[in-house]
């Protein structure tokens, strides 16, 4: 129970801070709507309704990137990570924790860009809310590791989207297939499926890569 | 560190990638009867495929030299696990190329999305370009061993969930239009002809290896050493 209790404060503390400095929810707010709009000129009149759904597949997946890039900036700036390597918790504690937070993050300017989605471009489908809530956490399962990864590198916010897009792809997939496709159960399974292998990897491994 | 015993090796695996990778063309050439659909142009086929096995066989690799390093924490392993990543891309380059001229020869176009192999090399090739990248912007050291550790499991457990989703894209949004099943009922010359293709690929990445291997070591070697006489 001590390692659920960790999980929670390091999960509380990010959201805290969140609460009190507004650094990032509100950027990636204001960023995914910002690509709808620009997808509404990007897209001719002609081109099929469908193709909006693959575009927003896209904003998700670069509001993550966003996101992200600043999930470990105030672990990185007053050298917090160092801290808690050396506290008397599990590492993967330190993982689950700031995906916890990375998934809240994602989910509420989700709770902005759904509707703002469905007003400027298609109705929102409950198959599609069911595959953004699947998405988020493999992107922020797979995010948080990497963040970390980039973090302790000199590039940092140029590295992450790098490491990052490769690995994701199976997820616009599966986010793309639960949308659009006459059967989204295969979709939405395939999402679970991708969602259980990165966590258990990436809770697996983040001990190594926060650890010398 | 004696480096002789290696070098033998490597040229005996060099010598022998030459000898399969010559008569394995030379088979694939005279030998093998023309393919009933494609014709001529499918022998690419003995090329094509054994690069894809072994580009795969290199990262696997990688993963295997990773996780000893993760479970033993020993240091050179760091070097052997970069080294595959090193050598599978090179491979991955060379099916991404062969498979293209093939995809041009049969169908007139250097690239198509239906193509599962090429479609997931592609995004292979993505993700362990961002593997040197990775690498190069980290402090050399025994983290950023771990870390390209991670990256390097993560990449084995991508290949069979990309396929996967490769497939599933499929059907959504291209149409299926090419099904190419040759694979799967070889007859007895063709089998032949591309096993031996085969041992000659795997052959030439395994003395690439180990050439690079060795050299990447001196490398390291060479820079202790300008270190420890500043």
């Amino acid at each position: 129970m001590t390692y659920l209790a960790d999980v929670g404060a390091l999960a509380r503390k990010d959201l805290l801070l969140e609460l009190r400095s507004r650094d990032t929810l509100p950027a990636m707010i204001l960023f995914v709507v910002s690509t709808l709009v620009v997808f509404n000129f990007s897209l001719p009149a002609e081109t099929g309704d469908l193709a909006a759904y693959g575009l927003l597949w896209v904003a998700i997946v670069f509001t993550a990137i966003l996101g992200l890039t600043r999930a470990f900036a105030a672990e990185r700036e007053q050298r917090v990570l160092d801290g808690l390597v050396l506290a008397p918790c599990d590492r993967s504690a330190i993982w689950l924790g700031k995906g916890i937070s990375v998934v809240a993050f994602l989910a509420l300017a989700e709770v902005v860009a759904l509707p703002a989605f469905g007003l400027f471009f298609e109705p929102v489908t409950w198959e599609l809310v069911a595959a953004v809530a699947l998405a988020d956490i493999g992107l922020a399962a797979v995010g948080t590791l990497l963040a970390a990864m980039a973090a302790a590198s000199r590039a940092r916010e140029l590295l992450l989207p790098l490491l990052f897009l490769p690995l994701v792809i199976p997820v616009v997939v599966g986010g793309v297939g639960a949308s659009i496709a006459d059967d989204p159960g295969r979709y939405l399974g395939f999402l679970g499926l991708y969602d259980l292998i990165f966590a258990i990897l990436s809770w697996a491994s983040f001990e190594y890569v926060v650890t010398e | 560190m004696s480096t002789s015993l290696p070098n033998n090796r490597t040229a005996a695996l060099a010598a022998a990638a030459f000898v399969l990778l010559l008569g394995g063309v030379a088979l694939a050439f005279y030998w093998v009867p023309n393919a009933p659909l494609e014709g001529f142009r499918q022998r690419i086929f003995y090329i094509h495929v054994p690069v894809a096995l072994t580009a795969y066989a290199c990262f696997g690799w990688a993963a295997w030299k990773a996780l000893r390093l993760l479970s033993t924490r020993d240091q050179r392993y760091d070097l052997e696990s970069y080294t595959a990543v090193h050598m599978g891309v090179i491979f991955g380059i060379l099916t991404l190329v062969t498979g293209s001229i093939w995809a041009r020869t049969s169908w007139g176009v250097w690239w198509s999305w239906g193509e599962r192999q090429l479609v997931l090399f592609l995004v292979l090739f993505l993700f362990y370009s961002a593997y040197f990248m990775l690498r190069y912007s980290v402090e050399p050291g025994p983290r950023r061993a771990s870390m390209s550790a991670v990256y390097a499991l993560f990449g084995v457990v991508l290949i069979p969930v990309s396929f996967l989703a490769i497939r599933l894209a499929e059907g959504l949004i291209h149409p299926v239009v090419f099904d190419r099943d040759i694979g799967s009922n070889l007859a007895g010359s063709q089998l032949l002809t591309f096993v031996v293709c085969l041992a000659g690929t795997l052959a030439l990445a395994a003395s690439l290896y180990g050439n690079e291997l060795t050299g990447k070591r001196i490398d390291e070697r060479l820079r202790e050493l300008r270190e420890a006489l500043e």
